[in-house]
């Protein structure tokens, strides 16, 4: 039974002789029960007509009957025309192709019934989107896709494009029928017709869960499905509102058209009804084909995935390291975690970001550093602790250069608590360092008492191409040394996040003041460099 | 830490400047004798601008009695400024560009050029302060200035100068010529 009254008749009867598809009538009667969209359309078309035709001897049905006939005539009219027996090598225009089509077996009847009763053709509003378009056929092509990317998930959303005269041409419906719909209800106003994306899901939903079996179809999942539609025929109904409405299509960058839905939408907002009457057909012209269906397109949600590196290696890049778009060394530490992480999630790629950074030749011992990955869309997420760890084990016994530890996924908000700790945490560090002039243990003992040290940090010449000049204040917690010999020392420090350590030693030309020359009189160097611990307590530690 | 086997070798280890740096040279700057000096060219292509060890500056127990970065009545390389990654507002600097005048106790005065073309990114104050720098760590600590070339002259800048070699061969026959007599 369909939800409808008797005042959506006149309604009803309009939009059908105007070449209305079922569903598009049952929107523009403002109907909500999604049930009635998910019946098949040509029965709905039937039981609409069964409606109508109940009160045939209304006045006004009469002349929009009579309309309707007259139109059905004119438009049977134009294909007569057309010679049925075309040569093969000379194909007949769509339009003329279809129309046949829709009237292969022309008989005595009246054209205006058997254009009601027969297939009904595409509809004018929404260009065949509420018919074939999300019918079995493109519930299988999703579900096809899916599987065929071997998509791991629990839930899905359903999201659609739909070409942007679809709105110019739902305006021209809206006009056509506003005067009977505000008969029904003074209150009624465009917003609350269903819009055509609202019924695509209501209809296609149900049949996709069907096809894809054990799946919710909900508003809001990690995993979304995406369809899209063009239709090259009526492009063009667009381009009249940009000599209208020229401030809503400004081209911009990255945009391919300026006719885009939000643009459209804005400009048929600022039209009057009056001036859109004299630039489009009310209703909308017929089309002779429907959209056809783009690609249909799978994306999961970003998963991260953090936890602490060691290396160690002196000649491992923490990223790839490319100089003139030539590879200075073979693999680096995102790299090495990345390939495995990849793999188990199946994801497209990744971001890498970690807590600071370390020289190629600097070793990273302790519990590491912390870092996160973010994936690009995995086609499986939901990995278990088991699964986890077995990939934490996967990852160290790939390489001896690096060790994995706490692999976990976390969530995007988390992430920042790692970059908080970037500035105002501290980090460990031992230099082996070299001086100039021979030493005694009892010439670097004093450093031992030397606390909360602050270093006035000129960016250092080997960082200043790419970051801005400054002086940078950095603190020295604490300093230990540790003799080896008459020109060797040991020397650990605590000091406070980005605090360039090679430079404290050496001085950097005298660009770091205070630094280890000054205090010991002599020229040191940095030999090698070892960061003990990064103390940011994030992500959490997971027990071995 | 593994360091058991270095530690003969590290007493003759490379210094910063050698691991990181190329040296080159320009001679007797302007035609002028023995005015010789060094541009430290870092591998990110930054160059610091010093003396070379030849220049008299650095010879004969010299001593300096001022150091002036105002090279003309308006223009001042101290009131340069860069802001920024891009550096912006940082003077345009060529060849032949004086970046400060040095004068020893004995009234001698140097100009000192930029060598290279780039933009001057700073001038070392340092030596301003304490100017016995400049004679004690002329290569280090007592650095002119450093000047960023453009990228895409970051490799053509330096075919201009002398490398290392062609530069201690200029110098071994200038002392030749010394000892000879004329």
């Amino acid at each position: 039974m369909l939800p409808l009254k008797e005042k959506d008749k006149p309604v009803v009867q309009k939009l059908l002789s105007a070449g209305c598809c079922a569903r598009c009538v049952l929107r523009f009667c403002c109907v909500s029960v999604q049930a009635a969209y998910r019946k098949p359309h040509q029965e709905t078309l039937k039981e609409l007509q069964a409606f109508i035709g109940n009160t045939e001897n209304g006045k006004s049905q009469d002349s929009v009957a009579a309309d309707s006939t007259e139109e059905n005539n004119k438009s049977h009219d134009a294909t007569v025309p057309e010679p049925a027996d075309e040569p093969a090598d000379d194909p007949p225009s769509k339009r003329a192709k279809l129309e046949l089509s829709g009237t292969e077996a022309p008989s005595e009847e009246d054209a205006a019934e058997e254009k009601l009763t027969e297939e009904p053709s595409v509809c004018v509003v929404c260009l065949g989107i509420l018919q074939e378009l999300c019918g079995t056929t493109q519930a299988v092509k999703i579900a096809e896709k899916v599987k065929a990317e071997k998509y791991e998930f629990e839930t899905l959303v359903l999201s659609v494009s739909l070409p942007a005269q679809l709105c110019v041409r739902e305006h021209s419906c809206w006009l056509h029928v506003k005067k009977e719909l505000r008969e029904k209800s003074m209150a009624v106003d465009k917003d609350d017709v269903v819009q055509v994306k609202e019924a695509f899901k209501w209809v296609l939903q149900g049949l996709v869960a069907k096809e894809i079996g054990g799946v919710a179809v909900v508003a809001r999942s990690l995993f979304e499905i995406s369809v899209g539609f063009t239709h090259k025929e009526t492009d063009a109904d667009c381009h009249f509102l940009a000599t209208t409405c020229a401030d809503c299509f400004r081209p911009t960058k990255n945009k391919q058209s300026v006719f885009t839905r939000m643009a459209v939408v804005k400009a048929l907002e600022k039209i009057s009804d009056t001036k859109f009457l004299t630039h489009y057909a009310c209703p909308p012209a017929k089309p002779t084909s429907s959209c056809s269906s783009q690609d249909v397109q799978c994306l999961h949600q970003c998963v991260f995935v953090a936890g602490r590196y060691n290396k160690y290696s002196r000649s491992l890049p923490q990223t790839p390291w490319v100089i003139d778009g030539e590879r200075r060394m073979e693999s680096s530490v995102e790299e090495l975690i990345a390939e495995s992480v990849l793999s188990s999630f199946r994801s497209e790629g990744f971001n890498f970001s970690s807590s600071g950074r370390e020289d190629v030749d600097v070793r990273t011992l302790g519990t590491g550093r912390p870092f996160a990955m973010e994936l690009l869309n995995p086609h499986r997420s939901n990995l278990s602790r088991a699964e986890m760890k077995l990939l934490q084990e996967t990852i160290n016994n790939s390489s001896d250069k690096i060790k994995v530890r706490d692999l976990q996924i976390v969530s995007r908000e988390a992430m920042g608590k790692m970059k908080e700790g970037e500035e105002d945490k501290t980090k460990s560090y031992t230099a082996l360092i070299w001086t100039l002039k021979p030493i005694q243990s009892e010439d670097i003992a004093f450093m031992d008492d030397i606390k909360d040290l602050t270093l006035d940090q000129k960016t250092p010449l080997r960082v200043l191409h790419r970051r801005a000049l400054a002086v940078r204040p950095r603190v020295v917690h604490s300093m230990k040394t540790r003799f080896l010999d008459s020109h060797h020392f040991y020397l650990e420090m605590k000091t406070q996040a980005g605090t360039y350590i090679k430079e404290f030693v050496h001085g950097d030309f005298g660009r770091t003041k205070p630094n280890l020359c000054e205090l010991l009189k002599t020229d040191t160097d940095i030999l090698e460099l070892d960061v003990e611990s990064v103390d940011v307590d994030w992500p959490p530690s997971i027990p071995e | 830490m593994d360091c058991l086997e270095q530690k003969d070798t590290e007493a003759t280890a490379p210094s910063v400047i050698d691991r990181y740096y190329t040296r080159w040279y320009r001679a007797d700057m302007k035609g002028n004798p023995c005015e010789d000096h060094c541009i430290l060219q870092h591998s990110n292509r930054l160059c610091v601008i010093t003396l070379a060890e030849t220049h008299p500056i650095l010879q004969d127990g010299r001593s300096i009695k001022s150091i002036n970065y105002q090279i003309s009545d308006g223009c001042s390389r101290l009131n340069n400024k860069v802001s920024g990654k891009s550096k912006r507002g940082g003077q345009f600097v060529t060849d032949f560009a004086p970046l400060c005048r040095i004068t020893c106790t004995d009234e001698t005065e140097y100009t000192i050029y930029s060598c290279i073309r780039g933009r001057l990114l700073e001038v070392n104050e340092s030596i301003l302060k304490t100017p016995s720098l400049l004679l004690k760590k002329p290569f280090t600590d007592g650095y002119i200035a450093v000047i960023l070339p453009k990228f895409e002259e970051s490799k053509t800048i330096t075919e201009n100068l002398l490398s290392r070699e062609e530069f201690e061969s200029i110098v071994s026959k200038r002392s030749v010529a010394e000892s000879q007599p004329s």
